[in-house]
């Protein structure tokens, strides 16, 4: 059975997780120091309101939108913002262009940032130490575990997220997308392709 | 030298096993938990995001290497509710009564959540540090991964990108410096910059000429090339 480093106070916490997030919940509740009904709406708001669908709408919106997407690369923060995308983990943000030259792909090797009020909460993968880890040094062989191969004329520009500034990939339009309005486009938007790890979906 | 949290360019860890587009947002109902009582407890306002980044980072390298991700936030939660006296040893034993706290005037209503997270935190400051580079210019990185003010410290150069060169892509702005904000010195904000540095100049073997890492460094981070 592991232990804890006793030097820290969360080893005074029942050691499963789950019974631990529950203890300090219920310690902070008891001292009015949290309300349960508020952690529900924190829960209810990234598990249904904020996802990838925000970042899918401006997307979308980028590939119809010549002058909007010209506006979304110099200032993405107050563009996003007037789409009603601003909040938490989303203060400063910065939208980088794939080009048939280059493929941008976003990690975060220090902790996990990640564009909430566009993304929503990051996925497991994001988190993981792998992806952390390896995602700096070898690009193209973790793309390679997405299903994703780039041909060599293209350069990867990977973005460490070291500061408060967040990174949304803007992917290149599928081929054959050109009579689909920009409702349609949306549903082609997947999250890894705003992440760099993966490729929109093609037109059925 | 860093911390254990600081794995860009490491060896060893395995594939990365992506999860479907439509996985749960939470793949455990405990994870949601974790997230909201650490945002709930954030409300309290007894720290700034890049003290809480510091706890986690804190935990002993064998804690941070078998925690799950929000085992790793409830952890160091629990140790920031202590350090800062929001609550004691025996709290967390559960041998106090539920008393009346000082604080529960701050308490996160379910009624302020949306504006609170659609408020969010601007980490941009006026500074009146000079912005010495411009896009273009060709800097070096500090030759380590130190806090100049703490032994041990919050900092946010990576060790994969010390001593590195490479040049200046974009200017944000004037930010606050987690390496003074993790240690409550204050914000001292100064410029940041995004910092493009070829593969070859940070592996020793890429795995293509033209592929590049970006990184936002702060000025103090950097020197003249």
């Amino acid at each position: 059975m592991p232990h804890d480093d006793h030097d820290h106070p969360h080893a005074l916490l029942p050691p499963d997780p789950a019974l631990r997030v529950k203890a300090l919940e219920t310690i902070l509740t008891r001292k009015g120091l949290i309300d349960p009904a508020a952690l529900d709406e924190i829960i209810d708001t990234y598990q249904n309101k904020i996802g990838p669908q925000n970042g899918a709408r401006v997307v979308a919106k980028a590939w119809v939108d010549p002058e909007f997407k010209a506006e979304l690369l110099k200032d993405a923060t107050s563009v996003v913002a007037d789409l009603g995308f601003y909040g938490r983990q989303g203060e400063h943000m910065v939208v980088v262009e794939n080009t048939p030259e280059q493929h941008n792909m976003v990690v975060c090797t220090l902790c996990s940032c990640y564009p909430w009020p566009l993304l929503g909460i990051p996925p497991g993968w994001y988190k993981s130490d792998a992806y952390r880890a390896r995602a700096v040094r070898e690009p193209r062989k973790v793309l390679a575990e997405f299903g994703v191969t780039l041909p060599t004329t293209s350069s990867v520009r990977v973005w460490d997220s070291t500061a408060e500034v967040r990174y949304l990939v803007l992917p290149m339009r599928p081929l054959g997308t050109d009579g689909l309005s920009e409702d349609e486009l949306v549903g082609l938007v997947t999250r890894d392709s705003m992440i760099g790890t993966g490729l929109p979906e093609e037109p059925s | 030298m860093t911390r254990v949290h600081d794995m860009g360019g490491r060896f060893g860890d395995g594939p990365v096993h992506p999860e479907p587009e439509d996985a749960p947002v939470f793949a455990e109902d405990w994870h949601a938990r974790a997230l909201a009582v650490t945002l709930a407890a954030g409300s309290l306002g007894q720290w700034n995001i890049d003290v809480s980044r510091h706890a986690r980072e804190r935990l002993s390298p064998k804690d941070y290497a078998r925690f799950s991700y929000y085992e790793k936030w409830i952890s160091g939660l629990a140790d920031l509710l202590v350090e800062t006296g929001v609550l004691t040893d025996e709290d967390l034993r559960g041998e106090t009564a539920g008393d009346k706290h000082p604080l529960t005037s701050r308490v996160l209503k379910s009624d302020a959540v949306a504006k609170v997270l659609a408020s969010g935190g601007p980490a941009d400051r006026p500074s009146n540090v000079r912005v010495k580079f411009e896009p273009g210019q060709k800097v070096v990185t500090a030759r380590q991964a130190a806090n100049r003010f703490v032994d041990g410290g919050h900092t946010r150069l990576p060790m994969y990108a010390t001593g590195a060169r490479g040049r200046i892509l974009m200017i944000h702005g004037t930010y606050v410096l987690p390496d003074s904000s993790a240690h409550k010195l204050g914000d001292a904000p100064e410029p940041l910059y995004a910092v493009v540095f070829p593969a070859s100049e940070l592996w020793a073997n890429p795995e293509h000429p033209q592929d590049e890492v970006v990184l936002d460094l702060w000025q103090s981070y950097l020197e003249p090339a």
